[in-house]
């Protein structure tokens, strides 16, 4: 039985300082259960997501002591990814009916600082400065442009268009459309990538409650479809965030094997897509994951998002709301944000930015170390 | 030079010709770097120790331009770095760059290995790390 998407809840995105990550999750969690029409007892089973927020399952003792299953995932930036999978499997299995899945997270300001020894690589490589995703983003990308001839120009245009979408997102994180110059102008954080190029990490919360496809609609007037989730970790000759060494074998990305898993599962081809939330943790990774998914051939960006196409009014919208560069990025939350805004656009509910044409189909695409993706498609 | 590498096992130290260590896969001749007991790629365990080339190519490359957070032991005072891959041939290594200039990096540009101090605000450390750097860097022109 596929699994169908009910409720949902969100809690901006942003810095709240007077707000803890369990308050904005157990907020999140309210809100898609009032939008299914059922209670927190109503539900059998949960999955939560978060990094630096605090434990999920313990949001019980505020959401209520009922007995249900809830399980913790973590999976780098792919949590929200993977809790919805396993959902999703719990909802399959024919062992659950309804459930919630959350995501949620609070992260210091600046940079991620992951612990070399817990990636299983030498302390060495943190302590003389090699542990840095944002060093691996902007070599991959660097390495990317040279093989493909793409512009380096697209990294500017690619923000400016998270922050005019994120303009128009009330729970966006940075709401102001900044220029072409201003990214390009803003400091240089690692060639080529400059800091309004990259996301921040950030807080906020995501909620979902899901149910078995054949009951949806007694949940929800416009419930939406999960025809396919996928997530893998990566395969040999792969290019991953905190590799001390590459193969000169070159193979796939675990983003091209999640997204044809998922438009496998789900019987479409990537052409068939309205809509795609794709990872954008800086604007390069926006470029190289159009064509990692297969929305569309490696080195036809340029011309694709010089014509306009990736956006709202576009041929293929991508990254509606702004993406991690407007949103930030809450690790456990933010693949649910993009689970989120396709709701919201296939039911019609996107306000100033929706998606015109009546969108039938979303895409959405999370990307995380040591090498994971996830990928869901979605239908009304 | 003297110094203490800033792990056991990375190089081949003290050496008038330092060499990084990898592992390769006698199996399926697959080269890791670091060395590892397992091959990623056959998954076969069945690894030896290999010394790598001193000479590559620059595969990819950045600058990094903010002070790392802990456990990172450079100055408080920062001064950017270069941080590249380079082709080894059998193996393409991450690496510190001796240049931090963009205007001197460019990709498949001919680098070699040499081992330099590694400075901490810790006047008792002596270490030693591994970086490439463009080959006759005196007079590089990309």
């Amino acid at each position: 039985m596929e699994a169908a998407i009910v409720g949902i809840g969100i809690h901006p995105f942003g810095r709240h300082p007077t707000m803890s990550a369990r308050d904005m999750a157990t907020a999140a969690v309210h809100q898609a259960l009032a939008d299914a029409g059922i209670a927190w007892r109503d539900a059998q089973f949960a999955f939560g997501a978060s990094m630096d927020g605090g434990q999920p399952d313990t949001l019980v003792s505020e959401l209520g002591l009922t007995g249900l299953q809830f399980v913790n995932v973590s999976n780098g930036c792919a949590s929200g990814g993977s809790a919805l999978a396993m959902a999703e499997v719990a909802i399959k299995s024919g062992t659950y009916d309804l459930g919630v899945v959350v995501g949620f997270d609070k992260h210091p300001p600046g940079a991620f600082n992951a612990d070399p020894e817990e990636h299983g690589i030498g302390r060495w490589y943190g302590e003389t400065g090699l542990m840095m995703t944002t060093q691996f983003f902007a070599m991959k990308i660097q390495r990317y442009l040279d093989d493909y001839d793409v512009d380096r120009a697209l990294l500017a245009q690619v923000a400016a268009k998270a922050f005019r979408n994120g303009e128009m997102n009330p729970n966006a994180w940075r709401r102001r459309a900044l220029s072409v110059d201003e990214i390009e102008g803003s400091t240089m954080i690692s060639d080529p990538l400059t800091q309004y190029m990259f996301c921040s990490p950030g807080e906020g919360a995501v909620a979902f409650v899901v149910c078995r496809a054949d009951k949806a609609r007694s949940y929800h007037e416009r419930p939406t479809f999960l025809r396919a989730v996928s997530h893998v970790t990566r395969k040999f000759g792969s290019f991953e965030v905190f590799s001390p060494w590459l193969s000169p074998e070159r193979g796939t990305s675990p983003t091209t094997d999640a997204a044809r898993r998922a438009f496998e599962l789900a019987g479409i081809e990537p052409t068939d897509v309205d809509i795609a939330q794709i990872q954008d943790t800086e604007s390069g990774a926006e470029i190289m994951h159009m064509a990692e998914t297969g929305l569309c051939e490696h080195g036809a960006q340029g011309a694709l998002i010089e014509s306009g196409a990736t956006e709202i009014g576009g041929s293929m919208p991508i990254n509606t709301d702004g993406g991690c560069l407007a949103n930030g990025e809450p690790i456990g939350a933010s693949g649910l944000r993009q689970v989120y805004e396709n709701v919201l656009q296939l039911r019609g509910d996107a306000g100033a930015r929706q998606v015109p044409g009546d969108p039938q189909t979303g895409f959405t695409h999370v990307y995380g170390a040591p090498g994971i993706s996830a990928c869901t498609v979605l239908t009304r | 030079m003297q110094g203490t590498p800033i792990a056991e096992g990375l190089f081949t130290w003290p050496s008038e010709e330092p060499q990084l260590l990898g592992a390769r896969c006698r199996d399926c001749s697959t080269t890791t770097f670091p060395s590892q007991s397992g091959c990623p790629r056959c998954t076969a365990r069945n690894m030896e120790v290999v010394a790598l080339p001193r000479h590559g190519v620059l595969w990819s490359w950045t600058i990094q331009g903010f002070r790392p957070k802990d456990p990172y032991l450079g100055p408080a005072a920062f001064t950017p770095y270069g941080v590249g891959y380079v082709d080894l041939g059998d193996v393409i290594v991450e690496s510190r760059l001796s240049e931090h200039e963009p205007e001197r990096l460019a990709i498949g540009q001919r680098v070699e290995l040499a081992i330099v101090p590694f400075v901490t605000d810790n006047p008792d450390d002596d270490w030693v790390t591994f970086e490439f750097r463009p080959v006759d860097s005196s007079n590089q022109e990309v």
